[in-house]
């Protein structure tokens, strides 16, 4: 085919993001012959480009002291500088994809295709790709003409990560990307300020009982506490709950907030986007409660309960009680 | 400040279940209630306060067909100032470049110090801030969730990164922001706030009023199409517990106990 792929790579303290393999394969979910180039920014990142011509055939460095921090406003410079226009640029769909991409497609005047979890190769110039839309509720073909390139994001966690055509080399683009000067300064970036710790570190419990916008109102959080009591747990939450300030933000699960690794997580009233669900880790036995019978939580779960939980939680609180 | 907030009408998921209708053309739309996106809810709020603070304006911008002057009039009741509608025939299957550039015709006839979007709508696309302002040649910044703004040159923002991490950033006006939930408490509006202005004027404004025409917006400039709807298979599925109330609740207990989730 006629088109080069990129990826953008996101790594942290020297580490590679997963993220790194998974676009690995979702390239060759695009183009099964495709020779893959891995984009590099950053400060002092030698080992971290090293490390990546592993699975990667050529390996794009761009490394200076004022890149040590990734500010995507500096580095949407950078690429639309030296990508050539009419090729396609994989980047990872999180904080830094969203900030960083939907203009550099405009930079680099390709199509735009965001928070893509699958390929189904390419026709006649066009991808078809998966999306979901609302939340995970459904989801959705899409046809992306490629043929003038294209920036697209991949989902983190959508891909089998896999490694790619091992023995490739490193290339210093650093002279070329800083050409025209440092890009990007009208935003500067000051200091990342870290999360506040609560009065519980749900990070550690073994059992959660979580719960989301289901929930309705305020006053029936009660209810919920009083089931993670009885079941020796403590209580999370999806973001809304957050949002409307009813619990405290440490006890928020997903990728804007924290990594659980439970035993056993019981999903209240939570519809199951990405974003909560990447929160989640160590597969847990997972019970979800909703009155939804589409609810893309009961995808993910092992038991699903088709049901206002209002309405079943005080039943099961006074069951597990009397058990004891 | 003169502050524009682009606000886009969706279905409330809060309210309606979405499913896929019976040829996967599109989701089932009968019954379905309507509202402002969840995100640009917010971003009006803050807006509105940042107004309410320093000065200036808010005004509130939407493409869409004419239901959406109903949303347009329900952040006007919260406090915007003024409503725009950007509507016309071309404008359908319109790309989100589509889209940002249909707005940008619009914004490059005012003269605004902040733009505001959300960070994402109900395609969970987030997509149309950060073109706007690459449009524009403005800087951005996505996933907002504090804005200070001292003076009129440059303001502070933090953005909402990973695991409850914050980002500060100084950012230079004018500027594009788009705004994740949290960042306050939008307020309610009633029947009555509605009512209030329920009488003001929208203006309309179509293609030619902005100087469009079909190269870069509507379904033939659109470079990102959908093909169809179909219901997610994620995993394997749950076992669904069938049954009363009292015999799903003994099932699960009697799980639990087996998976350690009694202590
Ligand atoms: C950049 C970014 C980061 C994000 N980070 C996070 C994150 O870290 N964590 C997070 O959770 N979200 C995050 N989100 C938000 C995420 O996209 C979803 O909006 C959110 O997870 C939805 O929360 P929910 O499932 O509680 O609400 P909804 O999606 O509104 O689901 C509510 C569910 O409750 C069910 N329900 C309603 N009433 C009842 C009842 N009486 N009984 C039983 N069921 C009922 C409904 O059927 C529905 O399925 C992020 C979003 C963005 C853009
Ligand atoms: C892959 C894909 C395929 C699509 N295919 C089609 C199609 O074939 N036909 C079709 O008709 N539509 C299609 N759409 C939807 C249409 O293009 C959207 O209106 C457009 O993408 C912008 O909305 P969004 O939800 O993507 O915005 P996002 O970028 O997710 O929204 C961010 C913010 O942009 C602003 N915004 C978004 N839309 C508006 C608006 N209408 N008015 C004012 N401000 C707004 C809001 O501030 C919003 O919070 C498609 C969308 C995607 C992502």
């Amino acid at each position: 085919m006629a088109f080069q792929i990129f990826a953008y790579i996101l790594h942290k303290d020297g580490a590679v993001d997963d993220t790194a393999g998974e676009m690995v394969a979702a390239a060759k979910k695009i183009d099964p012959a495709a020779s893959i180039t891995a984009i590099v920014v950053g400060s002092k990142i030698d080992s971290v480009c090293n490390s990546l011509t592993a699975s990667f055939k050529e390996v794009w460095k761009i490394d200076n002291d004022a890149l040590s921090y990734p500010n995507s406003e500096v580095i949407r410079g950078l690429l639309a500088g030296i990508i050539p226009k009419g090729n396609i640029l994989l980047v990872p769909h999180d904080h830094f994809g969203m900030d960083l991409s939907p203009g550099l497609s405009v930079k680099l005047d390709g199509a735009y295709l965001p928070d893509a979890i699958d390929f189904d190769g390419v026709d006649g110039g066009k991808l078809k790709a998966v999306r979901q839309e609302f939340s995970g509720q459904v989801s959705t073909h899409v046809l992306c003409d490629i043929s003038g390139g294209a920036v697209i994001t991949t989902r983190p966690g959508s891909f089998a990560a896999e490694a790619g055509a091992a023995g490739g080399s490193v290339v210093d683009k650093t002279a070329d990307a800083l050409a025209g000067g440092m890009p990007g300064g009208k935003r500067r970036f000051v200091e990342v300020i870290e999360a506040e710790m609560g009065d519980v570190d749900i990070t550690k419990s073994d059992i959660l009982v979580s719960i989301g916008r289901g929930i309705g109102e305020q006053e029936n959080i009660e209810i919920t506490e009083e089931l993670a009591k009885a079941m020796g747990g403590d209580l999370s939450c999806s973001r809304p709950i957050i949002d409307a300030k009813w619990l405290e933000k440490s006890r928020q699960v997903g990728t804007s907030g924290k990594t659980v690794k439970p035993k056993v997580y019981m999903a209240l009233g939570i519809s199951g986007s990405f974003q909560h669900l990447g929160g989640i880790k160590g597969s847990p036995f997972m019970v979800a409660i909703n009155k939804n019978p589409n609810a893309p939580i009961f995808q993910i779960a092992d038991i699903g309960i088709v049901e206002d939980l209002l309405e079943f939680v005080p039943v099961l609180t006074e069951k597990i009680n009397e058990s004891k | 400040m003169d502050i524009l907030v682009c606000i886009k009408r969706v279905p409330d998921t809060a309210e309606n279940e979405i499913s896929v209708n019976s040829s996967g053309s599109d989701i089932e739309r009968d019954d379905l209630v309507y509202s402002v996106n969840e995100w640009d809810n917010y971003a009006v709020e803050e807006a509105i306060q940042i107004r309410d603070k320093v000065g200036g304006s808010v005004t509130v911008v939407a493409v869409g067909d004419s239901e959406s002057e109903d949303v347009l009039r329900r952040e006007m009741a919260m406090g915007a100032d003024k409503g725009i509608l950007l509507s016309d025939d071309a404008f359908e299957g319109s790309d989100g470049k589509g889209l940002a550039t249909i707005l940008k015709a619009e914004i490059a006839k005012g003269k605004y110090d902040l733009i505001l979007t959300g960070a994402q709508a109900d395609d969970g696309a987030g997509q149309v801030g950060g073109m706007l302002a690459a449009m524009l040649d403005l800087p951005f910044a996505s996933l907002v969730n504090l804005i200070e703004a001292s003076d009129d040159k440059k303001i502070k923002i933090g953005r909402e990164i990973a695991g409850g991490q914050q980002e500060i950033s100084e950012i230079d006006l004018p500027c594009v922001l788009s705004i994740q939930t949290g960042i306050n408490e939008p307020r309610y509006v009633g029947i009555r706030g509605i009512r209030k202005v329920a009488s003001v004027e929208i203006p309309v404004r179509g293609a030619s009023d902005l100087g469009l025409n079909q190269d870069s917006i509507g379904a033939a400039a659109a470079k990102v199409s959908r093909v169809d709807y179909f219901t997610p298979v994620l995993g394997k599925g749950a076992e669904i517990l069938e049954g009363s109330i009292d015999e799903k609740v003994d099932k699960l207990v009697e799980l639990l106990k087996s998976k350690g989730g009694i202590k």
